[in-house]
């Protein structure tokens, strides 16, 4: 049987689980013997959450192919049910690992429950349509939460949370990346990841095999869902307090451009993707402060232009084959290429899968102009009475 | 009830998009181990029956039995269970998924390969074994096919008669009682054409599949269909044997005008 096992084995298939362990085990050992800055730490969990995000949004958007906007109302759930919880906990249990798993799991599976809800709606909408319900439905969630009472779940003030130990937090939160990409990439290297993509590439053509599209649709939701619940409870362990702001549609969007830019149906390019973008974001924010907040989001919208030449522009064609990354590793391990495909690992070939909606439109939107003179308050006047 | 010698039997089988009968009164009966032929002219309501026979439409009136069993009312997830299979007019294929991928998506419901996600995300020893177990079976589908060597190229960078063959290849694959095959020639050259009745009746003799197909190429039909029945505007308006209906005259009416 170990010798089975062994034929099975693919180093490519476990290069990414061995990547994201170094970096969190390189900074656990920092964190635990000469300690790390509080901003270090800050970006760690915060990189931790958006790999979380953009590897579950990815199984929606890359393997499923439908296009789900509303992923930060499910974390917003996960953020109010786990912070919530976690505070009344805190009494009882006190603020350690219990209470943490507890919220994870409470948290994950109120998101997951609605999860469903917008799964079935998803067997019957498609692309843009799809699209708009799963927008509004994060809205809905985040505009539900701001306007509930102090006493439940904090309103407008935002609900007050329990901040975990900052040394240790990210060394959890990275230990749920482990377990969100052994699920993802165990779901999607099956056979039912192979139903998946089917559904993805020709649904008419899936059905007349005897696929169960009800079933994966739902089930894809679901998880996507549950993931997006864990990954607010680590946000809302993050903060002191949890605003229900933070989850608007352009956060949904910024989880979306990290799986487009990683290459859709690629979890090793969301992964990179996220820790680019989530660091990026974040220096640039640190580093341009005052009068050069204006070009924060000039810059950041200049690289991502950028990514997405490089990504697809047919002149740079030749480059790309001859550096891309794959390749380049098999360099390194001194390996023929082989010509076999693997199930998420073609990397920045989104452009040939037929999803529902252009990504390029999408990517668009995402560039909102904001009005530096009055934070967080410009586009509220846009928006009305949501 | 129907009778248990035929593989597929419909009764008076039809369905009509508000006042236009697209199809009405067909009455198929296909004996285990027939190729069936189901020509007429174009918009004669060939596909239609096919989209019936598949759970794509319900059935206005009219209902079909496969060995028995009627299967009016299904989706064309259960039907395709039952034993149904069928390849599309134009191809719809995996694209962005290799050739033998797109074959174990076929065999994914065969009780052999059994395997829960569950099983799956924990990496159980069933789940190598199926992988494995159906990684062999589709080898040996594209074997038949002479598919084997491109099994690891996408589906979309196939020359078009391989698609053909592969969207064939992927239906074999559910292990149908029937095979309904919708213009499996159309767009090949002769040589291809020859191939591919050769594949069709090595299908039903090694095989052991009954098949239904659609097709305009009458030598095509004529060569390999033990039986035909020809549609025109809905209804059938010839049925027998290819020689005996190919020669009626309402039939060269239909498709050469008086």
């Amino acid at each position: 049987m170990g010798k089975n096992l062994l034929a099975g084995f693919k180093w490519k298939h476990y290069v990414n689980y061995a990547g994201v362990g170094i970096f969190a085990l390189v900074f656990t050992i920092m964190s635990l013997t000469t300690g790390l800055p509080s901003s270090t730490l800050y970006l760690l969990e915060k990189i931790a959450i958006s790999v979380i995000l953009a590897v579950s949004l990815s199984l929606v958007v890359g393997f499923l192919g439908e296009l789900s906007l509303g992923h930060a109302g499910f974390m917003c759930i996960g953020a109010y049910i786990g912070g919530k919880l976690s505070a009344v906990l805190e009494g009882v249990l006190g603020n350690g690992v219990l209470t943490l798993i507890l919220a994870i799991i409470v948290g994950g599976a109120c998101a997951a429950i609605f999860g469903i809800v917008i799964g079935l709606p998803a067997l019957r909408l498609k692309g843009d349509y799809l699209a708009i319900v799963t927008l509004a439905f994060g809205e809905i969630v985040k505009t539900i939460f701001r306007n509930t009472s102090n006493e439940s779940f904090g309103g407008t003030l935002g609900l007050p949370t329990p901040r975990y130990d900052k040394k240790t937090l990210f060394i959890f939160a990275f230990l749920m990346v482990l377990a969100c990409l052994a699920v993802t990439q165990n779901i999607i290297r099956s056979k039912h990841g192979r139903a998946i993509t089917s559904i993805r590439d020709n649904e008419i053509a899936a059905r007349a095999m005897g696929i169960n599209v009800t079933k994966y649709k739902l089930m894809v939701f679901t998880v996507a869902a549950f993931f997006a619940g864990i990954a607010g409870v680590f946000y809302s362990y993050s903060q002191f307090n949890v605003q229900s702001d933070k989850f608007g549609y352009n956060y949904s969007i910024e989880i979306l451009v990290m799986v487009v830019l990683g290459g859709m149906g690629s979890v090793n390019g969301s992964i990179l993707a996220a820790t680019l973008i989530t660091y990026l974001n974040t220096k640039l924010a640190t580093m341009l402060t005052g009068e050069m907040a204006v070009l924060q989001n000039l810059i950041y919208s200049l690289i991502l232009v950028l990514i997405v030449i490089y990504n697809n522009a047919p002149g740079l064609k030749g480059f790309r084959e001859k550096y891309n990354f794959g390749i380049l590793m098999n360099k390194i391990i001194k390996k023929k290429p082989e010509h076999e495909h693997h199930e998420g690992d073609d990397s920045a070939q989104w452009h040939r899968i037929p999803t529902k909606i252009k990504m390029d439109e999408i990517i668009s939107t995402d560039i909102v102009v904001k009005d530096y003179t009055k934070p967080d308050r410009a586009n509220k006047g846009d928006k009305g009475d949501e | 009830m129907s009778d248990m010698e035929y593989v597929l039997e419909t009764k008076d089988l039809g369905i009509s998009f508000g006042g236009l009968k697209a199809a009405s009164g067909v009455n198929l009966k296909i004996k285990k181990g027939e190729i069936y032929g189901l020509i007429g002219p174009n918009g004669a309501g060939k596909t239609t029956i096919f989209n019936l026979l598949t759970g794509v439409y319900m059935p206005t009136e009219g209902t079909f039995f496969l060995e028995g069993k009627e299967l009016r009312g299904n989706t064309q997830e259960k039907i395709n269970r039952a034993g149904i299979a069928r390849t599309f007019q134009n191809i719809r294929l995996f694209n962005n998924m290799t050739v033998i991928r797109n074959v174990m998506v076929g065999l994914h419901n065969r009780p052999e390969f059994r395997c829960s996600m569950i099983e799956s995300m924990l990496r159980l020893p069933t789940h190598f074994k199926a992988e494995k177990a159906m990684k062999e079976k589709a080898g040996e589908i594209l074997k038949i096919f002479g598919l084997y060597d491109e099994r690891n190229n996408l589906a979309c960078n196939l020359p078009y008669g391989k698609q053909r063959k592969l969207e064939i290849a992927r239906a074999l694959a559910t292990d149908p009682k029937l095979l309904l095959l919708d213009e499996p020639a159309a767009g090949m050259n002769p040589i291809e054409t020859d191939d591919l009745m050769a594949t069709v009746k090595l299908l039903r003799e090694e095989h052991g599949v009954t098949i239904l197909l659609i097709e305009h190429d009458l030598k095509f039909v004529s060569n390999i269909c033990d039986e035909i029945t020809v549609l025109n505007f809905g209804t059938v308006i010839a049925q027998g044997t290819a020689q005996d209906a190919l020669n009626d005259p309402e039939v060269i009416k239909a498709y050469i005008g008086k």
